[in-house]
């Protein structure tokens, strides 16, 4: 009998409040319109940037938990996790929160690591409210990663832009919003890519397993879903999973895309993309949760990957292991009419255009 | 006329060491220890003194330079100090250029910040 | 099938899928950079040469290149370097600009860690092969040449 990766939430876990926090570069891309917060200077007011990144932690928490209508009170549970060593700032940020606090180190897929947790978690009926942040910062990943900023290199073209963003949303058993109704835990795939430059390929065999996993398990085919997302396989690596899936007898269409390889304009030449816990993070925080409210999207697959390396074991010689974790959420038709009743009655088109406030 | 030569041979090293990014994907520190090493080399076979010759600094400002004053200090210290001189004769011929670097690197760090890309 | 050789297989395609991208630009931009940056020396190491004549050939070369350091620590203050790197790489790595650009950057970016444990620690994380190649390949040189 094959294992099954995949869980159903009989008890449909909500997403009731979301929020989304990014950079200026990242405030000039694709998705600018739907940030809730575009910071007008990365360092947001403090000296060092991982003190930034702690910064925007806490920010995206609270603002998600005031998304949601809620009392700070009634949150019972924190999941979150970043990219740093020891996962400093989602920890350094949880000490100012007055909850019970899980880190998570998914690498890139740390959101849909915690989605999932947290819709287990509600699911089994163990907790009511639980709020799931991550994060990334351009600055600290680099300096952790890859080289000092100011050393004069070039990047190869398959290499990817850490985006700085967090994105937080608030899970709860009650309340109205898009519902998680599945989510597929992947393993961790090595297709034996040693090149750091080159994530997008090394990730792509872990989504590819997941992928297929999950429509193995679930009976479903990509055409169940409007929007198929992975997380930041960036422009090669999304190329390289498309053929991957199509090998194993799986077409993937239109409605697939990559949030890496969305996340920028072309002009901002970024190379393969964006990358980091916060690209799919923050998309999913604004835009695809947007979509879903309004009841545009009806059921989106998102499926962010993670490339677990460090620098020791790249340097010791070691290939990449990629992880690719997918959670289903679908749209909760009732709440999407009530969103449009809302708007009718109150004649205020609150799109988050008009709720993105400018600068710090 | 020999800023030319400057021009030409400065640029085709350089050159080289992009040839080096682009088909081997090597990162920075290892062109400079590559660039060193040949410098060492050419030195060592007393190649670069006609070769700095014309190109001047063509081939003295690439790290190369460094790569050979370091080997000529070796090899003339030797000459008057015995074994000694193989210990001392390197870096007290480059001892400026690496204490420059490190005290400017010093300073600067001290008035500017890293800034965000 | 066997996994070394899935992977084997799935690396030859990966090369293959990369995007080609044209040698040639990069390569001019690395040479006229690179040259350009020579040239500059040779006009300072003239300047010398011409307002001290009496100073000897090489105190005018290690002049030269402690102005040249000077300059390039400076740019890489003000956040310059790095983006001539971007545009020249091999142009502004290989000459001496670039071992000084090695240096400052790295004390820049640990500066928050504090003096001691950043940036006198750090300094030398990407420079410090340089240093140690040279001096153990010159100390090598001036063995040989005691036995010959």
């Amino acid at each position: 009998m094959k294992k099954n990766q995949t869980v159903k939430f009989r008890n449909k876990p909500k997403i009731i409040g979301s929020y989304s926090i990014v950079g200026p570069k990242e405030g000039k891309g694709n998705f600018a319109p739907f940030f809730n917060y575009i910071m007008k200077d990365d360092s947001f007011g403090e000296d060092s940037y991982e003190k930034a990144e702690k910064k925007m932690f806490e920010h995206a928490i609270v603002k998600a938990i005031e998304d949601a209508k809620i009392q700070p009170d009634d949150v019972n549970l924190l999941l979150a996790g970043d990219l740093l060593n020891q996962i400093i700032s989602s920890s350094y940020a949880a000490r100012n929160f007055n909850y019970a606090y899980l880190g998570l180190f998914g690498a890139c897929s740390t959101m849909a690591e915690s989605l999932a947790v947290g819709a287990s978690l509600i699911d089994g009926g163990l907790f009511d409210t639980i709020v799931c942040a991550t994060g990334s910062h351009f600055s600290t990943a680099e300096r952790q990663f890859r080289f000092p900023l100011e050393l004069g290199n070039q990047r190869p073209p398959t290499s990817q832009w850490t985006v700085t963003g967090a994105g937080s949303c608030v899970l709860s058993s009650k309340g109205d919003g898009p519902r998680i109704t599945m989510a597929t835990f992947g393993k961790v795939i090595d297709f034996g890519i040693k090149d750091v430059n080159d994530m997008g390929a090394a990730m792509a065999g872990a989504a590819m397993d997941t992928m297929l996993a999950h429509f193995r398990d679930t009976k479903t085919v990509p055409d169940d879903y409007d929007l198929i997302v992975t997380g930041d396989l960036g422009k090669l690596g999304s190329e390289i999973l498309v053929d991957l899936m199509e090998v194993n007898g799986v077409k993937l269409g239109l409605n697939y895309n990559d949030c890496g390889q969305m996340y920028y304009m072309r002009n901002q030449n970024m190379l393969s993309g964006g990358s980091g816990c916060g690209c799919s993070a923050t998309i999913l925080n604004s835009y695809i949760i947007n979509k879903l409210r309004k009841g545009e999207l009806k059921r989106v697959l998102f499926m962010p990957t993670g490339a677990l390396m460090s620098t020791t074991a790249t340097q010791q010689g070691e290939s990449i292991p990629g992880i690719c974790h997918a959670i289903v959420i679908e749209c909760d038709p009732q709440s999407a009419d009530n969103y449009y009743e809302k708007v009718s009655t109150t004649k205020t088109y609150k799109t988050s255009r008009g709720n993105r406030k400018k600068g710090a | 006329m020999y800023y030319l030569w400057v021009f030409l041979i400065g640029g085709f090293i350089c050159m080289l060491g992009q040839m080096l990014i682009i088909y081997t994907n090597i990162t920075s520190a290892r062109i400079l220890v590559t660039f060193v090493l040949i410098g060492v080399i050419l030195q060592a076979f007393n190649i670069f003194a006609p070769i700095s010759e014309f190109a001047k600094a063509g081939i003295n400002v690439p790290i190369i330079g460094f790569g050979a004053s370091l080997a000529k200090g070796a090899m003339s210290a030797v000459k008057s100090k015995g074994l000694l001189g193989a210990f001392t004769g390197g870096l007290e011929a480059t001892a400026g250029g690496i204490a420059a670097a490190i005290i400017f690197a010093f300073i600067f760090s001290l008035i500017f910040k890293s800034k965000t890309k | 099938m066997d996994e070394t050789k899935r992977n084997e297989a799935y690396n030859r395609y990966v090369k293959a899928k990369i995007p080609k991208t044209k040698a040639w630009p990069s390569l001019f931009n690395s040479f006229w950079v690179g040259g350009v940056i020579c040239c500059l020396g040779q006009g300072i190491n003239d300047l010398i040469l011409y307002w001290f004549p009496s100073m000897a050939e090489q105190t005018a070369w290690a002049y030269t290149l402690i102005v040249l350091i000077f300059l390039a620590s400076f740019l890489t203050g003000i956040g310059v370097y790095d983006k001539i790197g971007k545009f020249a790489g091999g142009g502004s790595i290989v000459p001496i600009t670039g071992f000084s650009n090695s240096i400052t950057s790295p004390a820049l970016e640990f500066k928050h860690e504090g003096i001691i444990y950043g940036i006198f620690v750090k300094m030398f994380t990407i420079a410090g092969p340089v240093i140690v190649t040279g001096v153990v390949a010159s100390f090598i040189v001036g063995l040989i040449y005691i036995f010959i």
